[in-house]
């Protein structure tokens, strides 16, 4: 029994956190961002060279074949540093592929998604925005060696730079899913606006588009199985990178509490301001507890994985919410400003609240778990 | 990271399951005489005090074995391990800690046996959350002292046979940690009047005591004079250390479950109202999250680093549950969550009424919320002190 790092794992944080202090400070993610010029491409290639894209992804398809306690490590200093590139959506995307992949198509597709050639997301939702096997009606119909796939995801994480989709569709009311490349005929994809600019979502088009059979993931267990292990993967993916900005947003408010002077006296001495920033401590630490273990317990496929990664990803919401909302109000005026880092973390709450599912969604789950 | 154990270990847990498996009645049912047989038997496993060394006559337990002890204890709804509390659960550790040998002798195997109850002689009427401005007096007088003074929010003092009791021995200090002693006291000493007082739930738990030239001899002095403070702490530490309540919290939590099952609002079960499954919901992850904080304590424990201030994350998880769930399980009732015990219309003879109104014992004693929080802020975070 041992719930703590080992020393790889916090050498892998150091590392980590090493690069993106001096690589992608918050000033060249605001740079990045709102620029809007879609994937930074000299970024990207760097962080393929560490590694970071293909973590878990097996050895013998250009990964570095560990696990998801590993790869929260590396999740919460890329949610700490707000880093603006899709790392998280090609990492689930290789995660898919790999959980449903037969090893042929593994060894096609992972080695692209690992060295950055390719970038990857999932494409799972549709017009009545419900997540998992249920809300997907996106029909595929046969023809020859193919499916022709005709309909539209929407809420796309990063649509507009990734070159690979992950897409759930119904072909004779049966779930599947197909890759789908952004080159194919009768693929658009875009962004559409959004609060969080670090974080792009748009949706994809597919107008026609043939899938060649050896391109719809073979999905040996189920693909329903299959999807809703990608789900937990997810939830528990992006909790980790919640967890990490929480913990920025509530140092930031730390650091400025013990500076800032009113009445004459530090703020950080009054209760009203010191007791929501010991509550933010007492969740950003439960979540860390609760993402920490639905990350070992989706390594090992223990029986509880799921429903840990549901435990994690809800009170993740709720308590980044909370967070992001307090940071700008514990900062007074200057919290509001476009210049001041605070908004940065209350828009990233904002686009990571329905991010594979809200709290609502996953405490449903967590209730039905309970018997109820 | 890594949440399986090794093979000795799992052999332990074997060893748990089977005696439980044998123990504990198969028809659910649990009379005095089960659970005289049930404390006799735990002691003779040494499974009271399981974290306490073998020298003292505790378990010796490693940490792993205390979780996995603790694991299965639950799964089983088994009866607690042992029944002098406070003993337990701080009174003990602090006399295993500051206690000369001759008081480890002559207090550890009756916390141990459950022979008799201690309580908690710390809050006075003008220091609750300010603890160190206590004022009870003592004054050393050949080789006893003399306690004048008085204590409040005594919780059982009036069916304890013995007091763990903070007195100010030295009134001119600068700093108001010093000068504070801690004492044992035989609460049949004379001279000590025990008042109880009654509670909001209608019960009294908890008690005024009154100490009017109170002897008591020097060999009953816990630590040094005047470093009464330290051993307090460090006794407070021991209480917040966690892990042991998720287990309450957990069973509370199985019987809100079957509660929502059982009771109709609205003409549907509650259980079906699907804002009352978010907060079963809401509050199965905190205690979940109370569960694997305590496991990370203890990680750290076993790689050597004392815990500090971190502890009170979960004291202030706990109070916040305590009081959710008692409002929860009124909420499922409906019409029926105000009646109180005595009515036919009211659930599980109006154990949850008690419990919604019993909150304030755990929620308030031994450093309410607030307090926590200003712990967290200041010696987590570096906030500066108010």
């Amino acid at each position: 029994m041992d719930f703590g790092f080992t020393e790889e794992q916090e050498l892998l944080r150091a590392e980590v956190r090493k690069f993106l202090d001096a690589s992608c400070p918050l000033s060249e993610v605001r740079r990045i961002a709102e620029a809007g010029d879609g994937l930074p491409a000299e970024l990207w290639k760097q962080v393929a060279e560490l590694g970071w894209l293909g973590l878990t992804l097996p050895e013998a398809h250009g990964g570095a074949g560990l696990g998801w306690v590993d790869l929260v490590v590396l999740l919460e200093e890329i949610g700490r540093s707000l880093f603006p590139a899709p790392l998280l959506s090609t990492t689930l995307a290789g995660a898919a592929i790999a959980a449903a992949g037969s090893p042929a198509q593994q060894a096609a597709l992972l080695p692209r998604l690992a060295d950055g050639s390719a970038t990857g997301t999932l494409a799972l939702l549709e017009g009545d925005d419900r997540l998992g096997p249920e809300g997907v009606a996106l029909a595929g119909r046969a023809e020859d060696e193919a499916v022709v796939l005709d309909g539209e995801k929407l809420f796309v994480h990063d649509a507009g730079a990734a070159t690979l989709f992950v897409v759930p569709f119904r072909s004779a009311g049966e779930l599947a899913l197909a890759v789908v490349e952004r080159d194919a005929d009768g693929v658009v994809a875009e962004d559409v606006p959004g609060i969080d600019l670090t974080r792009p979502t748009g949706r994809l088009r597919l107008d026609g588009v043939r899938v060649a059979s050896d391109a719809v993931l073979a999905a040996p267990e189920g693909a329903e199985a299959a999807l809703e292990r990608i789900l937990d993967l997810a939830a528990c993916g992006v909790a980790a990178e919640m967890v990490g900005a929480a913990e920025a947003a509530l140092q930031l408010t730390v650091g400025y509490a013990k500076d800032r002077v009113q009445f004459g006296e530090p703020i950080g001495r009054f209760q009203g301001v010191k007791h929501p920033l010991a509550e933010m401590y007492v969740d950003v630490e439960s979540v860390k507890s609760l993402v920490y273990y639905a990350a070992w317990a989706l390594d090992e496929r223990q029986p509880d994985a799921s429903l840990a990664a549901s435990r994690a990803k809800a009170y993740a919401t709720e308590a980044f919410a909370r967070i992001g909302l307090d940071v700008v109000q514990l900062h007074g005026g200057i919290g509001y400003t476009w210049e001041y880092d605070a908004q940065l973390f209350l828009k990233r709450a904002k686009w990571a609240r329905p991010a594979y599912g809200d709290a609502p969604f996953h405490y449903e789950r967590v209730a039905a778990h309970g018997g109820l | 990271m890594d949440f399986g154990f090794g093979p000795e270990e799992e052999r332990f847990r074997e060893e748990v399951r089977g005696f439980l498996a044998e123990t504990l009645p198969a028809d659910g049912k649990r009379d005095m005489a089960f659970l005289q047989e049930w404390n006799r038997k735990v002691r003779e496993k040494r499974w009271v005090g399981f974290s306490w060394p073998e020298e003292v006559g505790g378990g010796g337990g490693s940490i792993a074995q205390q979780v996995i002890l603790k694991e299965e204890m639950a799964r089983a709804k088994a009866p607690p391990l042992g029944s002098c509390f406070m003993g337990l659960a701080w009174v003990g550790p602090a006399i295993i800690e500051y206690g000369t040998e001759e008081q480890k002798q002559r207090f550890i195997p009756d916390i141990l046996d459950g022979t008799y109850q201690w309580c908690t002689g710390y809050s006075e009427p003008d220091a609750g959350s300010d603890l160190a401005t206590l004022k009870c007096k003592g004054v050393l007088e050949g080789d006893e002292y003399v306690v004048n003074g008085q204590k409040i929010w005594t919780s059982i003092a009036m069916w304890s046979k013995w007091m763990i009791l903070l007195v100010r021995t030295d009134f001119e200090v600068e700093n108001k940690h010093d000068g504070i002693t801690c004492l044992l006291v035989e609460m049949e000493s004379p001279g000590i009047t025990v008042r109880p007082i009654k509670n909001m739930s209608g019960g009294a738990m908890f008690a005024e005591v009154f100490f009017d030239d109170v002897r008591v001899p020097v060999g009953n002095r816990l630590g040094a004079e005047g470093e009464g403070w330290k051993v307090t702490v460090s006794a407070l530490a021991h209480e917040r250390s966690g892990i042991a309540e998720v287990t309450g919290l957990q069973r509370r939590l199985e019987g809100i479950r079957e509660l929502a099952r059982e009771c109709a609002r609205g003409g549907r079960p509650a259980s079906e109202d699907p804002a009352i499954r978010q907060r079963i919901a809401r509050a199965d992850a905190r205690i979940e999250a109370m569960r694997l904080n305590g496991m990370r304590f203890l990680t750290r424990q076993l790689r050597g680093e004392k815990l500090g201030s971190e502890t009170s994350i979960n004291k202030l998880h706990r109070a916040q549950l305590e009081v959710e769930l008692g409002e929860l399980a009124l909420e499922i009732q409906g019409s029926r969550g105000p009646l109180a015990a005595g009515s036919d219309l009211v659930p599980a003879a109006g154990d949850w009424q008690r419990f919604a109104l019993s909150w304030p014992e755990v929620v308030i004693g031994g450093g309410t919320p607030n307090i926590q929080k200003n712990i967290i802020a200041e010696r987590i975070l570096g906030l500066p002190k108010d």
